[in-house]
């Protein structure tokens, strides 16, 4: 039977500033080998297709999909790339096995940040060329103006922001993969060097790198591999605008409509009740609080004073982020969602050791794809 | 499992150098395959996006940026990537967002601006290489084709006179296709023969260049598609396939994974004999020798022995195996993703009876569309019925 | 519907166009700087080329020799740890005689690029590199070819120790 989609096995190598004993196809393999020893699976006979998330520009090589194969067991088969991120890799997934065609799937998503000698060049080249580019901003100009905007419209404080940094790095400190664990204090995070005010330097995230590689299959299937698996139970992704001039400031519509088309499949009317934990995109501070608002766990401006009040720390009401997030992980590009979608796995499974989150049945992995886009992805999993 | 349709098709004319940009382009194309039926961008789900190398327009996350020309404002939106191949895997892609239940109707763009690339585009490729143990060497694009069609010629002994029949029935079939860029009703094999040596064995004419374009299709599941249109196309089979990135470390005579590719599609179709049972064929064609190359890996012509089918006549428009009576990247034009999707709207303009100047006489039913790219090792198949 | 469509959209310029100004244009020059970890496995073969060595790798299961060295074999997806010092001499696969440079400019001497079966390792196994010293119309499928070396000290652990493959000459 093909109507439901759960994910047997994950891996992982990494997360590290930089890594340079291993080049990319050697991290992947390590994620690999990690994840189909998880499932219980030899990927050259029980794997029938491969999804990689990856684009052109972080890795220097033009049609990059024609390097993914073999590192991850998949040559002569059924692979694809998407340029999205690791979640809408998932999506990917899921979708083929709905299909019915397909009953065994993996998904990779890697980061390589500290190969890029010129990350934040590379980075502006996403935006706009003509209208955008020649006035040479520094790539935190956007989310600059967003964050700016978003204090405007919902009352958040500066010290709401900064709380989400205190929270998701002193979170990070008990996440034996997370290489940005810190003791911070409010002061310390505001007192860093303004990047983009609002933004400064505190507020954003430290690139890494490393790679997860996820296997998910058809409920038919899940039980010769694992005796837990997670079910996905509603994925959801959305576009808004990629022109600055056109956007909606202040609010992460992206999130809102993709965690609308999660929840919908999903059956969930009231998602603040039904959904345990969250692991959301917190590569700028202020986004942490901005998605939760958008994706309605919070009204409009509420998720600031939640955050202050230890109502998403994970011995809060709704732990957001208790891997660390990106601001403990580091920015893993476009394996960002991935590395969420990893916690909440753990979690659910029970194997997040000293992170481990009482009585968890549902979890949410939110990820955007960072400056200067609007598009984001949703996964809503159940270990039920 | 839910039947899908391709319901709807537009494209751009293949130009070398487009005044539009590439947002204009994918809006063009995207306009006139809804259109083409009667839907608004309303009635669209989701969009998916089919475009080449970032390295061509100088944009990263080139997906993002045209994602509102290609109709994806506020809606979900992914772009898939398989280098040349990419412009028959995005109907794929479109396909399995249909089939897995979550969407009715999505609109499929591949687009494709070459042209922004300065001075020209074929530089670009430099980067496809690895970085390490290739690049340093400066390759060039045009290397891995001659080596493949040296290594080709070489194994099954063909010249390269039959290799240039296709590059003439191409772009002879291409001056009737309304949007070709590179269509010659006059071309001759000697033409091709005489034009200049690029990188023995590969002449220019054997070539096809750079362009830009857009192609968008509108799919829909079964019980939409038959609301919509009275003539939907069904997509029977699809089927993809990627070999090993060494390519050094292979036999570059045959492309098994687009054999590999293929026999998915055809198990997925439920054809036993395809030679019988498929109408048309749309192999990639960039090069000519591609073409041979493709058909014998779609299992449509034995080993050694495509240049016999092209030279006897066999694949001509009214031949007993149509081959690129679109007249294919040699005559239409090769902006890479658009190239294949074109592919997929000549095989829906033929089975419906509309291609015109272009029609396959005897009321084709089955046709296949297949592209094909990186280092010589991805193929995409998707085979379409009424 | 193709035959039910009067107009195409889609302009087309020419270079001059853009040169003389008739369309605007804005140029732009990306700073695309890249540092890539080797890893192990390249690692290993960038330090044998800097010794005058071909390294392959050596896949117990599929019992094959491979060329350059990899940690994982892609057929049976088992780590490869064994390193096999290939010879540098091998036999060309395949050929071409290219006019035009990558970014294309027009040469009068043809440069060779060829795929290179490597002595020691698997059949159908070897690398990318140009077939130099020779006269172009020599160069057929099948010939043998030797490495030509940068001296020791000009080496850098890089694919281009090797200046190029030329004819292997038999006779002693």
């Amino acid at each position: 039977m093909h109507d439901r989609v759960a994910i047997i096995g994950v891996g992982w190598s990494g997360f590290r500033p930089v890594t340079p004993e291993l080049s990319y196809k050697e991290l992947i393999y390590e994620a690999a080998v990690k994840a189909y020893a998880d499932a219980n699976l030899d990927p050259r006979k029980d794997i029938e297709s491969f999804v990689t998330v990856a684009e052109d520009f972080y890795e220097g090589t033009s049609i990059f999909d024609e390097y993914t194969p073999d590192q991850l067991g998949a040559v002569l088969k059924p692979v694809h790339t998407i340029g999205g991120d690791g979640l809408h890799g998932l999506a990917t997934a899921c979708m083929l096995i709905l299909t019915g065609q397909f009953s065994v799937v993996a998904v990779e998503g890697h980061s390589k940040a500290s190969n890029v000698k010129t990350l934040p060049q590379v980075i502006g080249y996403a935006q706009d060329p003509i209208l955008n580019r020649p006035l040479r901003f520094n790539n935190h100009f956007i989310p600059g103006l967003d964050m700016n905007r978003y204090l405007f419209d919902t009352g958040t404080s500066l010290e709401q922001c900064a709380s989400v940094i205190v929270k998701n790095r002193r979170n990070a400190l008990v996440n034996p993969s997370a290489p940005y664990g810190a003791d911070l204090t409010l002061e310390d995070v505001l007192s860093g060097e303004p990047t983009a005010w609002p933004l400064n330097s505190h507020q954003i995230a430290h690139h890494a790198d490393g790679a997860i590689v996820i296997v998910l299959a058809s409920a038919d299937r899940v039980h010769s591999f694992t005796d837990k698996p997670v079910w996905v139970t509603g994925v959801g992704w959305c576009n808004d605008s990629p022109a600055l001039e056109n956007r909606e400031w202040g609010e992460a519509i992206y999130a809102r409509e993709a965690a609308r088309m999660a929840f919908r499949q999903a059956g969930m009317l009231n998602p603040g009740r039904a959904i345990d934990f969250v692991e959301v995109d917190d590569v700028y501070g202020y986004k942490e609080l901005q998605s939760l608002e958008a994706m309605g766990f919070f009204r409009r401006g509420e998720a600031g004073k939640a955050t202050e009040e230890g109502f998403t720390h994970p011995d809060g009401e709704l732990p957001v982020n208790v891997s660390g997030g990106s601001q403990g992980f580091g920015d893993l590009l476009d394996a960002n969602g991935l590395a969420r979608a990893l916690e909440v796995v753990l979690q659910l499974r029970g194997e997040a050791g000293p992170r481990q989150l009482e009585s968890v049945s549902t979890g949410l992995a939110q990820s955007w794809r960072g400056v200067p886009s609007a598009s984001g992805a949703v996964v809503i999993m159940s270990g039920e | 499992m839910r039947k899908v349709a391709v319901v709807g098709a537009g494209m751009t004319k293949f130009v070398r150098r487009a005044l539009e940009t590439g947002k204009e382009l994918s809006w063009q194309a995207a306009r006139m395959a809804l259109e083409s039926c009667e839907l608004t961008i309303d009635d669209i789900d989701a969009v998916c996006l089919g475009t080449a190398p970032d390295s061509f327009d100088g944009v990263h996350m080139n997906g993002e940026y045209l994602s509102d020309g290609s109709g994806a404002w506020r809606k979900p939106f992914m772009r898939s990537y398989v280098g040349g191949g990419t412009g028959v895997f995005v109907p794929i892609q479109g396909w399995y967002h249909v089939a897995s239940g979550l969407f009715d109707i999505v609109l499929v763009v591949a687009e494709e601006k070459m042209s922004s690339y300065y001075p020209h585009a074929q530089a670009a490729f430099l980067t496809i290489f690895d970085h390490t143990t290739e690049r340093p060497l400066k390759p060039n694009l045009l290397w891995i084709f001659a080596l493949e069609m040296n290594r080709y010629m070489q194994t099954y002994g063909i010249t390269k006179a039959e290799i240039a029949h296709v590059a003439v029935k191409n772009k002879r079939n291409a001056a009737d296709h309304p949007c070709a860029l590179l269509g010659d009703p006059n071309l001759t094999v000697e033409d091709v023969l005489n034009s200049e040596v690029l990188a023995w064995p590969v002449n220019r004419l054997d070539v096809s260049p750079v362009s830009d374009g857009a192609v968008a299709v509108v799919l829909a599941v079964e019980h939409v598609a038959t609301r919509i249109t009275d003539k939907p196309v069904w997509i029977e089979g699809v089927g993809w396939n990627l070999d090993t990135a060494h390519w050094t470390n292979r036999d570059l005579a045959y492309p098994r994974y687009v054999e590999f590719a293929a026999r998915m599609a055809y198990e997925m179709a439920g054809i036993k004999e395809p030679r019988r049972e498929i109408h048309i064929v749309e192999p990639y064609d960039p090069f000519d020798y591609k073409e041979l190359h493709h058909l014998e890996g779609l299992l449509l012509a034995d080993r050694g022995k495509a240049p016999q089918m092209v030279v006897d006549g066999v694949t001509q428009r009214d031949g007993d195996l149509p081959v690129c009576p679109s007249g294919g990247l040699l005559g239409v034009g090769n902006p890479i993703a658009a190239a294949g999707l074109m592919k997929i709207a000549e095989i829906f303009w033929q089975l419906r009876g509309e291609a015109g100047a272009r029609q396959v006489p005897g009321q084709p039913k089955r046709g296949l569309a297949q592209a094909w790219g990186d280092l010589m090792q991805v193929g995409t198949v998707v085979i379409m019925g009424r | 519907m193709s035959d039910q469509i009067a107009v195409y959209p889609g302009t087309s310029l020419s270079e001059d166009d853009i040169l003389e100004g008739k369309v605007l244009s804005i140029h732009d020059k990306l700073d695309g700087r890249y540092a890539w970890d080797t890893g192990i496995a390249i690692g290993q073969y960038l330090a044998g080329l800097k010794e005058g060595l071909i390294l392959g790798a050596y896949c117990a299961t599929c019992r094959k020799t491979v060329v350059p060295p990899r940690i994982v074999c892609e057929w049976c997806f088992r780590p490869m740890t064994r390193y096999v010092p290939l010879k540098d001499t091998g036999t060309v696969n395949t050929f071409s005689l290219c006019y035009v440079t990558w970014d294309v400019k027009r040469i009068k001497k043809p440069e060779i690029p060829a795929v290179i079966e490597i002595d020691g390792a698997s059949p159908l196994h070897g690398i990318l590199h140009k077939v130099g010293e020779i006269d172009p119309s020599e160069v057929h499928v099948g010939m043998r070819v030797k490495a030509v070396w940068k001296p020791p000290a000009e080496r850098e652990g890089a694919i281009t120790d090797i200046i190029c493959f030329t004819k292997l000459n038999t006779e002693v």
